[in-house]
Formats: structure tokens, sequence, C-alpha cells
């Protein structure tokens, strides 16, 4: 079986290994690490207003007395969660509208790239700027997700849709067609497992890039809205006197780096296992 | 391939069109720039207000369609309004412009040079010494999103800064008004240190991780063995037949970033201060300045528009098999 030998080529990866140990010890920190720390994500010490890392308050405190281990926690929970999604979400996109349009070309080919095209002329920055911070219910950070989602397969999709554009002309591709395989068979079995490193690739980067774009437009405060907190929106309060109180910015920024890498260490690692060449 | 082109230029121009015309509509619709004049002391009685806010085509009062048409026949004839305090966009506009040009030239094809060169060698000598220093280095590096980085230099030079006892290098804007001649010269190449290397970094290990994969992929095929069982050198046989077609993923991110690189990069020109393109969106976002975000996103579509042409262009340079039908 092929997933077997790849699951074998995987746990032999080193950078693989190191990647998967660093995201579980991660998303155990975020899920489990709370139940630990002294403090809630909610509560507030008016006794410590930006104290430095001590025995109580293990991350040190913000200037409104938060306890920086439990928030940063709490913002961390939120960054794996919308990275996930998103990534899922737009390399599914990316993938099915570039092998359609690559792979049927003509007025199909034409219809989805103009779409493409417009979705990527469509101010995407200023949409989730000026909708996002207008979704004042419990589930906006899912519309962010969607939104997120929405603005970002658009690239991916014209890499697709070229590479699709030459795996079309391929013989086993040909083969296939003139055994009577139905076209959208053919785009599933044959053209997206044959993009499957460059897809697989891109969901990973996908994943650090959300989590970085979510952070992005938090740093703006377009993101995530208080009271809810997530990485992003931490290293913003905490880069403006990153001189003076260090750990305000550290140790969000140290876990948003982190977290990024370990998911490009896993991705690289997929890469190597995926790749028939790469035996040796 | 004329009649390729010009039905492209309309579909072009349509869209442009679409993304300024939904730009202005959701700006108009949900910004307030009456907030900025009402909050002030001693107050402005609202018929001046009204008054103001009706020379700069920005009163709520009249509908939006009204001001939608206002705004869209002066943009025809290529005067994109007024901003929220009465400046004109279009002179505000043409300064941004060359502010984030010349913050971004340097830096874009510095990063796709070096890391499609990196990407390159590091395939080429997979598993080796060099190809694991640069793995690792770029994925620290692309782990690092350009906010944090940029903060992270910024502190850095702040430090070395202080302890040298004088400014090595400067951080803040994008010269010093004092200075002139070649010294003013030299201090805007000083400027751009920090942030052009806060730029490059991040596309040198993007581009090289893009080429690294690509070209692997391409090593192990036919084509390259065939050039090098020909007779070709090693070299000649890699460059001109495995990295002119590994090239095409890179070549197709680049286009795209060389194309938008007049619409500037926001956070770096937020963070080290530079008044470009990018960092205009913001305060236009921030300040309910409707005009200057519609004409933004008008700029933007037509730049990334013209990214996209380019790279199709591009491609078909690079890749024999793909035709213009």
């Amino acid at each position: 079986m092929r997933s077997k030998v790849v699951l074998r080529r995987l746990y032999k990866n080193r950078q693989a290994r190191y990647g998967f140990a660093a995201l579980i010890l991660l998303v155990a920190l975020a899920y489990v690490g709370p139940l630990f720390g002294n403090y809630e994500w909610t509560e507030k010490d008016f006794l410590s207003f930006l104290s430095p890392p001590g025995p109580d308050h293990w991350w040190g405190t913000t200037s409104i007395g938060q306890d920086m281990y439990a928030i940063t926690l709490r913002g961390m929970q939120k960054s794996i969660v919308i990275g996930l999604l998103v990534a899922v979400i737009s390399t599914g996109l990316a993938a099915i509208v570039g092998a359609f349009a690559g792979y049927f070309g003509g007025w199909v080919d034409r219809l989805l790239m103009s779409g493409v095209e417009l979705l990527l002329v469509l101010p995407s920055f200023l949409i989730i700027a000026i909708v996002s911070p207008r979704l004042k219910s419990d589930a906006s950070w899912l519309w962010f997700v969607v939104l997120l989602a929405a603005f970002s397969w658009m690239v991916t999709s014209r890499v697709v849709r070229s590479m699709t554009i030459s795996l079309r002309e391929r013989e086993y591709v040909q083969a296939a067609v003139y055994m009577g395989i139905p076209r959208w068979k053919i785009i599933f079995r044959h053209i997206v497992p044959n993009m499957s490193s460059l897809l697989i690739i891109d969901a990973t980067l996908n994943v650090s890039a959300a989590i970085i774009g979510e952070a992005a437009l938090s740093f703006f405060g377009f993101g995530i809205q208080p009271p809810d907190v997530s990485l992003g929106t931490l290293i913003a309060s905490g880069s403006g006197n990153a001189t003076g109180y260090p750990w305000l910015f550290a140790f969000p920024a140290g876990l948003l780096v982190l977290l990024v890498l370990s998911v490009n260490l896993i991705g690289d690692g997929l890469r190597d296992a995926l790749d028939p060449g790469s035996n040796s | 391939m004329g009649k390729y082109l010009l039905r492209r230029l309309a579909i072009n121009v349509i869209l442009v069109a679409l993304a300024a015309s939904l730009a202005y509509m959701l700006a108009a619709t949900t910004m307030n720039p009456r907030a900025t004049y009402q909050g002030r002391q001693p107050p402005i009685p609202e018929a001046v207000i009204d008054q103001t806010l009706d020379a700069y085509n920005l009163n709520d009062k009249t509908p939006v369609l009204q001001r939608y048409a206002t705004w869209a026949s002066g943009v025809i004839v290529g005067d994109f309004g007024k901003t929220w305090n009465g400046g004109s966009v279009n002179a505000e506009m043409g300064r941004r412009i060359f502010v984030s040009l010349r913050l971004l030239l340097i830096g874009t094809i510095l990063g796709f040079a070096v890391g499609v060169a990196l990407g390159a060698v590091s395939a080429v000598r997979q598993y080796k010494l060099s190809d694991r220093l640069i793995g690792v280095s770029s994925f620290v590096i692309m782990a690092i999103p350009v906010f944090v980085l940029a903060t992270l230099l910024a502190i850095a030079t702040y430090n070395v800064n202080r302890g040298l006892g004088f400014t090595l290098i400067e951080y803040t804007g994008e010269y010093n008004p004092r200075l002139s001649g070649f010294d003013q010269f030299l201090n805007r190449l000083n400027h751009l240190i920090l942030p052009t290397i806060s730029l490059s970094l991040g596309s040198i290990a993007f581009y090289s991780r893009i080429q690294r994969n690509m070209m692997l992929d391409v090593l192990g095929q036919d084509f390259v063995r065939t050039a090098m069982a020909k007779g070709l050198r090693r070299r000649t046989a890699l460059t001109k037949h495995a990295l002119r077609t590994a090239l095409i993923p890179s070549a197709t991110y680049f286009a795209f970033a060389f194309g938008t690189m007049f619409t500037g990069a926001i956070f770096t020109e937020k963070i080290f201060a530079w008044h470009g393109m990018g960092a205009w969106l913001i305060d236009a976002i921030n300040a309910n300045d409707v005009n200057s975000v519609a004409a933004v996103t008008f700029f933007t579509a037509i730049c990334v528009l013209f990214a996209a042409f380019l790279s199709d262009l591009l491609v078909a340079a690079l890749d024999p098999r793909v035709r213009v039908s």
C-alpha cells in the first residue's frame, strides 16, 4: 500500500519527526497547559500590572493585570484552529478550481479564471478589514476563517492550472481518456494526485500563512476582536513596548514562530515521503 | 494574438471597474467621515460640516448612488476626488507610488534572484551540508512574520546604535530632510537598509523553498538525463534544461510580486514609517477616508491584473508546451 510506504518514510524522516513532536507538544501546551496555570485567561490581577515573569505569574502580566501564560495559551488555541481550517478550505478550493480550469479549457477555463481574477483584484485586505470588526456575534471568528480562506486560494489555483495544462498531455492521462473514464474522475484520480507534492506543500504553507495572516490582520486591529485574544492581538499589543517589557512580545511571538516552524517541518517531511524519487 | 490581447484588455477594464466600484460602495456605506468633524471642540455647526462634506463628495446625507455617480464621473476623466480633509487624492497617490517603488524595487529583485539561486543550489546538492543550512535558515525565516521580523530588527538596531554610542543604521522614515546632495543620497540608502532586509529575507526564504521543491521534481525526469546523456556538461544541463523548467512556479509568483510592487508593503511601511501606498490604505481606513480607499483599490486592481498578464507572458516564454489559445 502506498499510504503505508509513505507513513514509514515519514517516520524515518528526521525533520518530520521533530516537526510532529514539536507540534504535538505545542498543541498539548495550548489545550492542556491552561489546566495547570494559576489564573484563568479572563481573570485580571489588580495587584500586579506589568510584573515580569515570576513564580506566581509564570510569564508575567500585561498592563491591565492579565496573566500572560493564560492569555497566550488561549490565543494559541485560536491560532491553531484558524490555521487548520483555512488551510484545508483554501487548498481544496485551489486544487479543484485550478484542475477543472486547466483540464477542461475553453469556456470553463475562461469562466473560472475570470472568477479567480475578480477575487484577486477585489481588495481582500480592505474587505476583511472593514467587514471583520463589524461581526459582533459569538461565531465571528468562524466568519473570519471563511473570509481568510476565500481570499487565499487564487494564486495557487493559477499554479495548479498551469501544471494541469501540461499534465493533460501526458500519456497516462491520454490513456485514461481513451479508456472512457469520465473526465471529472480523471481529474480526481490522475491530475490532482500527480500534483500532490505541490498541494501538500501548499496546504502546510497555507496553515502557516493563515496563522500569520490572522496575526497580521489582528496586528492592525482588523482580525480577532476583543475580548477574544489570538497570538496576533497579543503580538500587536506587545510589540509597541518590546524594549521595555520584553515578555509581552517574546512569549506570543516566540510561540507563533515555533508553531509555524513545526508545521513547515512537517510539510517538508511529507514532501520527501511523497516523492518516490527521494528514496535514496 | 492581437484579438486575444484586445479581449483580455476588455475583460481587465471590466474587472478593474468592478473592483473599484465595489470598494467605493463598501467604503461609502460603512465609513463615516462626518465623525472626524463632529467630535471637534469648539463644535462646528452642522450646516458647515454639510457644506464641507458636500464639497468633498463625502456627505452621508447624499444618497450613496448619487455620490457614486459623482465619484465615477470624476474617475473616468482621471480625478480621484478629495481626501477627508480636502487634499487632492491624485497628488497624494503620485507621491506615494514612488515612495513604495523606492522601498520595494531592490527588495523584490534581490529576494527573487537570491532565493532562486539558493533553492536551485540546494536541490542539486540535496541532503548535503549546504542544502541543510539553506533549508534550516529558510525554515526559520519563513516562520517569522514580517511584523515580528521588523520589530526584532528594530530592537537589534536600537541596541547596536546604543552600544556604539552613535546612529549607525537609521530605521524610521525615508530620509533626513536637513541633508542635501550626496549626503542626502547616502542617508536615503542608510534608511533603506533595514526595510530592504526585512522585505527580502522573507522572499528569499519563500523562493528558495519553492525553487528547491520544483527543481527536485524536475531533476529526476527523463529530459534532464537525456540532456546529460547526449553529452551536455552537467552545469549546462542543469541551468538550461532543469532550472528553466523548474523556474515556472517561482516566475509566476515573481511576476505577481513585481506587478504589485507599486501597491506597497503594508507592514514594512507602517513599522519603518515610510509613507507609501501600503501605509496609506491603513491610514485611510482608520481616517474614514472613502475616496482614498477607493483610489488605492483601483490602483491595486490595475497592478494585480498587470501582474497576472506578466506572469502569463513569463510562463509562455519558459514553457514551450503552453500555447496561447
